[in-house]
């Protein structure tokens, strides 16, 4: 017999232990997970031994693997065998696995309940302290039932290793079973006295956790407190205190008044930062509730905070706090710019991140100029893309307020490299430029600038660049060219050869608003027929120059520029011939263009007799006229937010108009052999039904059409039909609102055009691009689709 | 309230990890890989307290890590428990560590974490703040020790005797055995003509 169990405690020596475990699984990094499902076997077959300490040495390995992520709750029983040991050491294993694992759902559960019973009421405060420790992770409401009885008493217990953990348990038990709360509290606040600091220190973390939950029932308790947190030495429970009292201000004003003093002298009394810490949150918060100015006292306060501010989390922390305090109380943060200014510089990012919104927050008519100054110089200086790139965005909405500085402050933003804001600027520009007249002759002067230095900005053609604002500086020279001191000289600049490598769409700009100069600069010669010279040799240069425009490979700028080239040519020969041309070259570009809000359709009144709902002709089997002015059709073809009304306006259609086509259309599908009716319930559902608007439209996302062949799709042509006719309806509509946007050069255009087409009744279809090979000459050949501003 | 502490090296591998809250061993192995990515972006000298993953309860939580040598320490806790308050409980956690086990390195956490399991259980208790103060909790974790080792008695000597063979690292050996200075006298042999 005694050498049975001394040859199985041999055996039992090469058992892998938890060491072994870990080193094995080290050892085996390429097949790790077979590994482990070997160990895995073996912890099996050991849990089947009746030895507790072999099953011990197995639990524990599973605790290990459980760690890893593998799923041990199928040795659930055998864990709770473990935790009856009597043997402490197996004892803690077996609650130490019963804590990572047990959840709620676990069914061995109820039978722990009368081990740890035993536990609680053990000798040893160890196995005590161990079955408290394993239970505050795994308690249930019924345990917590069971056990709340018990736990109670051993808060009065003689040792205070236990009582400490008594008293902290007793919140997850209130937390699963909270009718244990009531008998319990008198006792809790017993312990908030008792004569053992980490007992007492359990009791505040009890009661404040509850009071966090609901404030209103610990109120009582608040004189209790403030004795606490005047008396008491120990960091953590006064941190403790003050959080609560932060949670209870809110509720109780004269709690608030009465803390200042005793927060103020914490503040320059401690020397623990965390306690620092939250004592000035707290009193923030006071302050804030108080809603009074007290602006000494958060003065004092940011001034020793602000000194002891030299590491990074408190920095954080400070920045937070002063961005609360900034929503009540924007003036006192005011004075401490020059420390949030400071911040900026910070190698932390989040830091810089918070300084720059509580910047945002403090700007101010007087301090703005200073601060974007200051920013300015950080875009200089900053690295890494994010931040450079919400400081921009920072700097143009503080600048936004401020228009006059703020295109110069655009342009040099535009001299930085390597921004991706290109776009952003641009827009700003143009948009400052529009809407405030009063800036335009000093924007205008500054585009000027830009156009001649943009060999600098050249360099960098990438979309979204920082040339596309010489896209705007094009754009605002062109359109307020009167404001020019000298057109010539930017007419000369916008010309260059250079510009033909950058972007399309630029380079479309220039060529357009270079014809807009050349009328500025026709009318400014003109009345001094001396000077003619002047004129004439300023259409020789756009001549001379215009030709490499209309070899570029981007078909917006070859248009224009052959457009334009024409118009010149055209003009020089007038010009031979003294002929003042000045006047007509103007009227092509008169009229401002004005943004156009996107609802101001439908603000645009309906003149007298207009009814919009009629149709302009007779039903489908009518032709279609193309009647009014080729330049109102000009206008209407213009309108910027043109886009934004191309969706097809169905016109309320009335009743009979409805039954009329679903005639037709039921006669089409009867007379369709292959048509396949629906049943007649649900046509007679669709008699009675308001037409076609009850009946679900669904997308079909075919990448294969619906066609078969030989099959007539009559009434998918008829709908065609009828919604391009709306559309064009839709079209015409708009020539009757009151948009001033014309560009009679395109009109012109136009008018040589649409010779063809007013002879037709009906518009087709489709359009057809003939393509010819050659560069063209003369443009007659397409019709071309409206093209965008 | 704590509701979970997760120690991981620099590569992401879990050292400890300890919930509490029940979450399923997927959503836990999850939940780590979260953490390390959030906390492995941060430069050295950067504020210790960022707001919490996804998984893990999102921005009503915070983490509030350190970093030490290989192993990087998070607790992630909820708006009852003071950030700088918790940096300081890591910071003691670390200490008595140190103290348990005479400078720890992460070895001793890979090869021993059910002791690390039962320091810390002295310190936090159901997500709640236990005990602070260094000594006290190195009192307890002794004499618990103790009580184990005496527990083990003469029956663990086999075992003790087989895990201190296990230990023995043979390679490293001669290293460690000093010879001392043994001089050889090697007689002048003639030729032999």
């Amino acid at each position: 017999m005694a050498l049975k169990i001394v040859k199985g405690s041999i055996d039992r020596m090469f058992d892998k232990n938890l060491q072994d475990l870990v080193r094995g699984i080290r050892n085996h990094k390429e097949d790790e997970a077979k590994y482990i499902s070997t160990c895995i076997d073996e912890i099996k077959q050991e849990l089947k031994q009746d030895n507790i300490a072999v099953k011990a040495n197995a639990v524990c390995k599973l605790t290990y693997l459980q760690m890893l992520g593998y799923d041990v709750s199928w040795a659930a029983f055998n864990i709770v065998e473990v935790m009856s040991s009597s043997k402490f050491t197996y004892k803690r294993i077996g609650y130490l696995a019963a804590s990572q694992c047990f959840h709620e759902s676990t069914d061995v559960i109820m039978l722990t309940t009368n081990q740890i019973r035993k536990d609680l009421s053990s000798p040893n405060q160890y196995d005590t302290g161990v079955a408290l420790t394993g239970l505050s992770c795994f308690v249930t409401p019924d345990l917590a039932r069971d056990l709340a009885n018990d736990i109670m008493t051993l808060m009065s217990h003689t040792k205070p290793y236990i009582r400490k953990k008594a008293v902290l348990i007793m919140y997850k038990v209130f937390l699963k079973y909270p009718e244990s709360l009531r008998p319990a509290f008198p006792r809790l606040k017993e312990k908030l006295e008792d004569p053992d600091p980490g007992v007492q220190s359990a009791a505040v973390n009890v009661i404040c956790e509850l009071a966090r939950r609901n404030p209103k029932n610990y109120l009582s308790l608040a004189p209790l407190f403030f004795k606490l947190m005047t008396s008491s030495t120990n960091n953590w429970v006064l941190i403790k205190i003050i959080k609560l009292f932060g949670a209870l201000t809110p509720l109780e004003p004269r709690l608030g008044k009465k803390l200042i003093e005793p927060l103020t002298n914490l503040i320059h009394s401690t020397s623990a930062m965390s306690l620092l810490y939250e004592c000035v949150n707290t009193v923030i918060a006071v302050l804030i509730s108080l809603s009074s100015g007290m602006p000494n006292h958060s003065a004092s306060i940011q001034v020793s905070f602000s000194r002891h501010a030299h590491t990074f989390s408190l920095k954080y922390l400070g920045l937070l706090a002063m961005s609360k305090i900034l929503k009540t109380h924007p003036k006192s943060v005011q004075s401490h710019k020059d420390l949030i200014l400071q911040c900026l510089d910070d190698k932390d990012e989040s830091i810089r991140l918070r300084a720059l919104d509580l910047l945002y927050g403090m700007v101010s008519k007087k301090n703005l100029m200073e601060i974007v100054k200051k920013l300015m110089l950080h875009v200089d200086k900053a690295e890494g893309t994010t931040y450079r790139d919400e400081l921009l965005t920072k700097i143009i909405d503080i600048c936004s307020q401020s228009n006059y500085q703020y295109i110069s402050i655009l342009v040099e933003l535009t001299r930085l490299e390597g921004t991706r804001h290109g776009h952003l600027i641009a827009s700003q520009m143009l948009d400052v430029a529009i809407r405030v007249k009063a800036i335009r002759a000093f924007a205008v002067a500054q585009m000027a600038t830009l156009l001649d230095n943009a060999h600098l900005l050249t360099g960098n053609t990438q979309r979204n660049g920082i040339c596309e604002v010489l896209y705007a500086a094009a754009w605002i020279c062109g359109e307020f060219s009167e404001h020019l001191e000298e057109p010539m000289a930017t007419l000369e600049a916008m010309l260059r050869p250079k510009v033909a490598t950058l972007p399309g769409h630029i380079q479309a700009v220039y060529v357009q608003n270079a014809a807009k100069l050349f009328a500025t600069v026709l009318r400014g010669q003109e009345g001094a027929p001396a000077d003619s010279t002047v004129a004439q040799e300023t259409s020789q240069l756009l001549i001379d120059r215009l030709p490499l425009f209309v070899q570029s490979s981007n078909l917006e700028v070859q248009e224009r520029a052959s457009c334009i080239l024409q118009l010149v040519k055209y003009i020089q020969k007038l010009q031979q011939k003294d002929v003042e041309v000045a006047e007509e070259v103007t009227a092509l570009f008169a009229g401002e263009l004005n943004p156009v809000a996107p609802k101001a359709q439908k603000k645009v009144p309906v003149p007298e007799g207009l009814d919009l709902d009629v149709w302009i002709n007779e039903p489908p089997s009518g032709s279609e006229s193309e009647d009014e002015g080729r330049k109102s059709k000009g206008k209407a073809v213009f309108a910027k937010d043109e886009s934004r009304h191309t969706k097809p306006r169905y016109t309320e259609v009335d009743e009979k108009e409805l039954a009329k086509r679903r005639e037709v259309r039921k006669a089409e599908q009867a007379n369709n052999p292959f048509y396949i009716k629906a049943s007649p319930s649900s046509q007679k559902v669709y008699q009675d039904g308001v037409g076609v608007e009850h009946i679900p439209v669904v997308q079909i996302d075919l990448s294969v059409p619906l066609k078969v062949p030989g099959m007539p799709m009559s009434d998918q042509y008829v709908k065609l039909e009828e919604e391009r006719r709306e559309r064009n309806k839709a079209d015409k509509k708009k020539k009757k609102d009151k948009k001033k946007r014309e560009k009679g050069e395109k009109g012109r255009r136009r008018r040589g055009d649409s010779g063809p087409e007013s002879e037709e009744d009906i518009t087709p279809a489709h359009m057809v691009d003939i393509v010819t090979e050659e560069m063209p000459e003369s443009r007659d050949n397409h019709i071309r689709s409206d093209p965008d501003l | 309230m704590i509701k979970a502490i997760l120690i991981f090296n620099n590569h992401g591998k879990p050292r400890l990890s300890k919930f509490y809250e029940h979450y399923s061993e997927d959503t836990e192995q999850q939940i780590i890989r979260e953490t390390f990515h959030l906390v492995s972006k941060r430069d050295e000298n950067v504020c210790n307290f960022l707001e919490g993953g996804m998984l893990i309860g999102g921005s009503e939580n915070k983490l509030i890590c350190r970093h030490y040598a290989t192993l990087y320490f998070v607790f992630c806790v909820d708006s009852s428990e003071s950030e700088l308050g918790i940096l300081d409980l890591i910071q003691v956690f670390v200490e008595t560590l140190d103290k348990c086990f005479e400078n720890v390195c992460e070895l001793d956490l890979i090869f021993h974490v059910d002791k690390v399991h039962n320091i810390l259980a002295e310190m936090v208790m159901g997500g709640m703040v236990l005990e602070t103060n260094m000594n006290e909790i190195i009192t307890q974790v002794d004499a618990q020790n103790k009580m184990e080792k005496s527990e083990a008695g003469i029956a663990g000597a086999p075992a003790r005797a087989v895990s201190a063979v296990k230990n023995m690292n043979l390679p490293e050996m001669p290293r460690n055995i000093n010879i001392g200075d043994i001089s050889i006298k090697v007689p002048n042999l003639l030729s032999f003509k």
